[in-house]
């Protein structure tokens, strides 16, 4: 289907959901031994298919929330439903993708993206999607090349193909592109729309820049930090492709910008005007 | 012309002469005073000979300049330095009779006990290399083995870790009335030896190698679809390599000591075992002999584990280019 071109604020109530969050609360203890409630009854159910992008300043929760969806940890209270099943662990089905590319430097760059295939024993019935993600990478000839050899942006899209291979039901991303320079950065982002577009895979983007949340997602979340909370959900209505200087872009990027000081919360200090 | 005149003098300047020079003055010398004891000169002499033909053939290269001339120009002092020991060493002891014998030999008579039993120390050598393969290999793959339990397993870390820790700092020479007991004959006695003396370092080094991983390598690989086995095959073994590599160059320090320590208690051939023969004679250049064969052969197998080392470790930052 085009969702591309007809992406809506508010997703067809038909598609169903995919990740489903129901009153979470995670707390950590700090130095003290004092709890933190690093998120504190959070709901949220994203459906498939769709762009959703969480925003907002450290310590608001979202990268905590992402690793939940994944499995990597566990809520102290509420629960995580992934197509309808309480989540108890991590699963190829929920892809996740780094801040740092977090290849596997022993490895060369096809046989990280051959890595997902190989764990799950259909290495052979897959074979020829390695060199076909290869490419969808912009990675043809550096097959052989080992993590150190590439660049941050090129490392960045090995890691993306490399949890895409595994054709997960969502992948979630924890700020991939926040170590990239702007121009790479700008990049990732087009190759990300791009297999979105093409796979269909409900995103869920952790990220601290705006510009990038209101470019990509069908959904902006605004978190907040002490207790970590969501304030508010944004949708973002326009059509794909995006243009980042159109007077309608601008707009969006003001109201969410906004919404940062009516939520009380400061936006990154890259933002203030 | 003033150009390739000072072009000369920098890359072939007088420390670059002064690392051939020696060579070829402790040769003349050598032939020009007559020794006063009963030596063969000829082997000393043939490798005063090649080492001059040697440095002067470097000298003469690094003319052309590149990195192996720089690399020549910076080492050039002391390969002259050592060229002038020879000449100095040479004289105090077979042309002068200063230094006293049997206790401190000249370097010909080392050359000529090592030219003229060359086919005993080959032998030896054999020996040696034999029981070092077979005890490290031994010690390395138990030490590999017990570390990544160690490391990858909190109940064998449990168990394992306070024994090793114990363990781990007696000299294995230490367990030699024991291990005499419990083994058949003397080879297998060495080689538990060494095998005991490189276990212990490798792994230490291991286990503390699995455990610096970094945790998000885990988390990817169990998000991608790998089980614990799995992750343990792909992760947990191959980035402890670099660690093992470091357990490894400390154990071959060691495993040598011990190696040379246990041929000398009771073996039939080794360069321990030749040393320990050669002192029973008072045969002091024999000994010698036997000391400067096993530098050579150490350095020889350091050089091969480093090989392998920079062979399995290409995918790390800065090792090649």
């Amino acid at each position: 289907m085009d969702r591309g071109k007809t992406e809506t604020a508010s997703p067809a109530d038909a598609l169903p959901v995919v990740v489903e969050v129901k009153n979470v609360t995670r707390e950590f203890r700090d130095g003290r031994g004092n709890g933190v409630a690093a998120l504190d009854n959070v709901s949220l159910s994203v459906r498939q298919g769709e762009f959703v992008s969480l925003i907002g300043p450290s310590g608001c929760g979202k990268t905590s929330l992402l690793r939940l969806i994944a499995g990597l940890d566990a809520p102290q209270a509420g629960e995580i439903l992934a197509d309808g099943e309480p989540v108890t662990g991590t699963s190829y089905e929920r892809g996740y993708v780094f801040q740092q590319a977090n290849l596997f430097p022993w490895e060369t760059v096809e046989e990280n993206i051959a890595f997902g295939l190989k764990a799950r024993g259909v290495y052979t019935e897959h074979r020829a999607d390695v060199a076909e993600y290869l490419v969808m990478a912009g990675l043809k000839g550096f097959e052989r090349a080992y993590p150190h050899q590439i660049s941050g942006g090129m490392a960045q899209r090995a890691a993306l193909v490399r949890s895409l291979i595994n054709r997960p039901r969502v992948l979630l991303l924890d700020e991939p592109m926040g170590a990239l320079d702007s121009f790479t950065r700008m990049d990732l982002q087009e190759k990300l729309l791009e297999l979105w577009q093409s796979f269909g895979t409900t995103m869920i983007l952790v990220t601290h820049d705006i510009d990038e949340a209101v470019y990509l997602s069908g959904r902006v979340v605004i978190m907040t930090p002490r207790p970590g909370r969501i304030s508010e959900i944004i949708g973002i209505g326009s059509p794909f492709p995006r243009n980042r200087g159109s007077a309608v872009f601008v707009e969006l990027r003001n109201r969410v910008l906004k919404k940062f000081h009516l939520a009380g919360a400061e936006p990154p200090a890259e933002y203030a005007i | 012309m003033k150009r390739s005149s000072r072009v000369l003098f920098n890359s072939c300047s007088i420390w670059k002469l002064f690392a051939v020079l020696p060579y070829a003055a402790a040769l003349a010398l050598n032939i020009l005073i007559p020794p006063v004891i009963e030596v063969d000169e000829l082997p000393f002499r043939a490798l005063l000979a090649v080492l001059t033909v040697y440095f002067g053939a470097r000298c003469l290269f690094s003319l052309r300049g590149g990195p192996r001339a720089e690399a020549f120009g910076r080492g050039a002092r002391f390969y002259g330095a050592v060229g002038v020991l020879f000449m100095v060493w040479d004289v105090l002891s077979s042309k002068t009779g200063v230094l006293p014998l049997p206790f401190f030999p000249g370097p010909a008579q080392i050359m000529e006990v090592i030219f003229r039993e060359r086919g005993v120390h080959a032998m030896n050598c054999l020996y040696s290399l034999r029981l070092f393969a077979a005890g490290f290999a031994a010690g390395t793959l138990c030490g590999s083995v017990s570390g990544i339990l160690i490391g990858w397993s909190d109940r064998w870390h449990y168990w394992l870790f306070p024994v090793m820790k114990v363990a781990g700092v007696i000299p294995a020479i230490a367990l030699v009335p024991l291990v005499l007991i419990v083994m058949p004959d003397t080879f297998s006695t060495a080689v538990t030896l060494v095998a005991l003396s490189a276990w212990f370092p490798v792994a230490f080094t291991t286990a503390r190698g699995i455990h610096s991983i970094d945790r998000t390598y885990f988390e990817a690989a169990r998000i991608l679809g790998a089980n614990d086995f799995y992750m343990l095959r792909k992760i947990a073994i191959p980035g402890a390599v670099p660690a093992i590599f470091t357990g490894i160059s400390t154990a071959t320090g060691i495993a040598f000591s011990t190696l040379v320590v246990s041929e000398m208690i009771g073996a039939r051939g080794g360069l321990g075992y030749y040393i320990n023969l050669a002192m029973g004679w008072m045969n002091y250049a024999s000994v010698y002999a036997a000391i400067v064969i096993m530098a050579i052969l150490f350095i020889s197998v350091l050089t091969a584990i480093n090989g392998i080392k920079n062979r399995l470790l290409i995918w790390q930052k800065g090792l090649v280019k």
